[in-house]
């Protein structure tokens, strides 16, 4: 009887002893585990894999995947062939969900003391970056590259654009998209309409989409789900402003929400859905919208040029793409996500960062990657590629969208920007399910966004 | 052999005791009592991300959450969606155990089917429901459309964006409740039945004289759970509808995860957590400690 209990006991203590080990130090404990865990794991690897890169150096990269196909395998591609050239350098590439996602990833490894030394996160997400700490201005490294000025002045100006925070660059563009127009060219002959004349114009929108809405289908189609109003809005917003102007001031710190011109962009979606009848009333989700193109229930999108090989792929009647149409002014949102390097790490560290940042965003492989994704190639002498010819002289309706860059602007971009396009989403679908008018909707949207920003003032 | 005084062998036996719990206790400590006390800290101060420490504000995050509208809205959603879900639920449960209560050579069968959707995770079933609820493509529209009618997009409305999450809701619980009632059910003595029987009581009588109030500590435990359960919802509303259409579908749970996964503003989430907190153990509470006198446990 003895023994027993003191087995038991002894079995009982080793239990607690092992479980409150795990619990020191709160939250962050576990995180910091299971990211050491993780790191000794990838250099016990490292260790077997050669005696010649004994020296190399491990750079973790995290990295969303925010469309449909193969992208992950392509990363992992890309990462298998930097390694190979840097025998030095062993990068990990790591799948961290969506954008979304990989915030709370990041955020975590942060806390954790383990950050990734190099990651991908949307351009949006720069002022959140800088502000938090989370990732480094990167002109000293720019300066310091031989050809870093002429680098920089490759990348299409309409990209480069929201990698600045305060004057510095604190990131390089990647995965970049922006919002062009598909539309059925079967449709428009059906009903008459010259189908190499898509619509230019607002009024030409409506006047189109009364023709091509009919019992089975309607002319226009836009995604008003929380995540994707707020970047057709942007469109919509600088096409119908009086200069040009974007919803938010450069320096991220301010929103103009509340603009006369903006309630007009706002009234006209909801003309579209209620007074034309020419749009699907209510919220059509975006990963919806294609699929209704698809079949043939919608004729004009708006939606985002990465779905360019889906569509091309899928389509079972004649289709084009076209520029955003204006009201003032042609013009469209750019998105999609630019490549950051953490805080704090040492310089031979933050040397293979930039260096895998330059491998990565090489002409020929950004072209190659534009191809096999449908993001926009980033740098101009992309465009001089072979690789990027061909593959406009097969698919025209792909040019579309590195044409657009010329106009098109960043999209939403603030400080707590999840936040804020939280506030200006919720506010948006108010006022389409009729809890507000475009005007009270943009007001109530405008206020809570300016107290969030308040701080930064 | 030493003889114990009665005082040794007393803390012996609570030694023994202790020992037997502490393993539990050392795991409940880690992830239930400490995060618990961590969130009420955490809610009184301001915790954003990039900020190397949390900031003591006092009670002010709770005052914002109170003078928000956002926040009595969430809180309103989450009411109502536990009210139209719990008392289907529990209804149909019910009745799906007085079906499959009937011996016959498919019970296992029907068991079994009913029982399926419990075992699904809400992830699959929120997918799988997309489709009913898709607009104009979807089942439903679908259906409506072959009836002559106007497709409803049910999941874009605020008026029907609820409900429809209820229908799916009740679908999946019901068989969870149906095995509790079953075993409640299955406890009650045949006995009693029969001489029910002998004096000339019909089915529907034996039901609501005898099965329903013998069932009254099967009642009390299910709705308990299922009103809890109710709360701790968030998977469907992240596949479904991400809280649209401006927030009508926001349930307290989705708000917190918001709030501290996207925000990444802790020190609210925290506020939030606690919330969510008092208002389960404000709603077990009473029925633990004032329904238990009124129920018979045979």
């Amino acid at each position: 009887m003895r023994k027993k209990i003191a087995l038991l006991t002894a079995a009982s203590l080793l239990a607690s002893v092992v479980a409150l080990s795990g619990c020191g130090g709160g939250g962050a404990a576990p995180t910091q585990a299971a990211g050491g865990a993780e790191k000794t794991e990838a250099k016990a690897e490292s260790a077997d894999a050669g005696s010649d890169s004994k020296e190399a150096l491990h750079l973790t990269f995290y990295y969303p995947v925010n469309v449909g196909g193969s992208a992950a395998q392509l990363i992992e591609n890309l990462c298998n062939d930097f390694n190979a050239e840097n025998p030095d350098i062993v990068v990990e590439p790591v799948y961290t969900g969506n954008y979304d996602d990989t915030v709370t990833k990041l955020q975590t490894a942060v806390q954790g003391g383990t950050p990734p030394e190099v990651f991908v996160s949307l351009a949006t997400q720069r002022f959140t970056m800088a502000s938090t700490g989370m990732a480094m201005p990167l002109d000293d490294l720019i300066a310091a590259d031989p050809d870093g000025q002429e680098y920089i002045d490759d990348f299409l100006p309409g990209f480069m654009e929201d990698s600045y925070v305060d004057g510095q660059i604190y990131s390089i563009p990647f995965q970049r998209s922006t919002m062009v127009m598909f539309y059925n060219k079967d449709a428009f002959k059906e009903v008459g309409l010259d189908p190499e004349k898509p619509p230019t114009t607002w009024d030409e929108v409506v006047e189109y989409g009364q023709k091509l809405t009919n019992d089975n289908r309607y002319g226009v189609g836009l995604a008003l789900n929380s995540g994707s109003a707020q970047w057709a809005f942007t469109g919509f917003c600088l096409q119908n402003s009086e200069n040009g102007e974007n919803l938010m001031t450069e320096d991220g710190k301010a929103v103009m929400f509340d603009t006369p011109g903006n309630i007009e962009a706002l009234q006209f979606w909801l003309d579209l859905q209620n007074k034309y009848e020419i749009m699907a009333p209510g919220i059509v989700q975006w990963t919806d919208l294609p699929t209704q193109f698809l079949a043939g229930e919608v004729a004009m999108i708006y939606h985002t040029t990465g779905n360019m090989a889906n569509i091309s792929q899928n389509a079972e009647f004649e289709f084009g793409t076209c520029f955003l149409p204006g009201g003032k002014r042609q013009a469209a949102p750019t998105g999609g996500g630019n490549f950051y390097i953490s805080n704090g790490l040492s310089e031979d560290r933050v040397q293979a960062a930039w260096k895998f940042i330059r491998f990565m965003t090489e002409p020929e492989r950004a072209a190659q990657w534009s191809l096999d994704t449908g993001y926009v190639a980033t740098r101009q002498t992309c465009f001089e590629t072979d690789l990027m010819k061909n593959y406009y002289e097969e698919l025209p309706q792909a040019k579309v969208a590195y044409e657009q860059i010329d106009i098109a602007k960043p999209e939403l971009t603030t400080y707590n920007a999840a936040e804020i396009w939280r506030i200006l989403n919720d506010n948006i679908q108010s006022a389409v399910v009729g809890d507000a008018t475009p005007e009270e909707a943009l007001k109530a949207a405008q206020e809570q966004a300016t107290e969030v920003l308040a701080e930064y003032q | 052999m030493k003889t114990y005084t009665r005082k040794q062998r007393e803390l012996k036996k609570n030694l023994v005791g202790w020992l037997l719990v502490a393993p539990s206790l050392a795991f409940m400590t880690c992830f239930t009592v400490w995060p618990i006390f961590r969130s009420i800290y955490l809610s009184l101060t301001k915790y954003r991300m990039g900020m190397a420490k949390p900031e003591w504000i006092g009670f002010e995050n709770y005052m914002n959450l109170f003078q928000s509208s956002l926040f009595w809205k969430v809180m309103g959603n989450t009411l109502f969606f536990a009210l139209i879900t719990i008392v289907p639920s529990m209804v149909v449960g019910l009745f799906l155990a007085t079906i499959v209560n009937r011996k016959s050579r498919l019970t296992g069968f029907v068991r079994t089917a009913y029982f399926y959707p419990v075992i699904m995770p809400m992830i699959a079933i929120a997918s799988i429901w997309m489709f009913i609820y898709m607009a104009k493509n979807g089942l439903w529209d679908q259906f409506l459309v072959s009836l002559g009618r106007k497709p409803m997009n049910v999941l874009s409305s605020k008026k029907t964006v609820l409900p429809a999450m209820a229908v799916m809701y009740v679908w999946k619980e019901a068989g969870y409740l149906m095995v509790f009632f079953l075993s409640g059910i299955q406890s009650i003595s045949e006995e009693v039945n029969e001489a029910a029987r002998i004096d000339g009581a019909g089915s529907w009588t034996i039901f609501r004289r005898i099965t329903l109030p013998l069932l009254a500590p099967t009642f009390l435990f299910v709705s308990t759970i299922a009103l809890t359960n109710s709360f701790k919802l968030v998977d469907h509303v992240v596949i479904m509808t991400e809280g649209a259409p401006n927030n009508a579908s926001t349930l307290l749970l989705y708000y917190i995860y918001q709030q501290g996964f996207t925000n990444f503003n802790y020190g609210v989430s925290s506020a939030l957590t606690t919330v969510m907190l008092l208002l389960l153990m404000v709603v077990a509470l009473p029925r633990f400690l004032s329904q238990d006198k009124k129920i018979h446990y045979n």
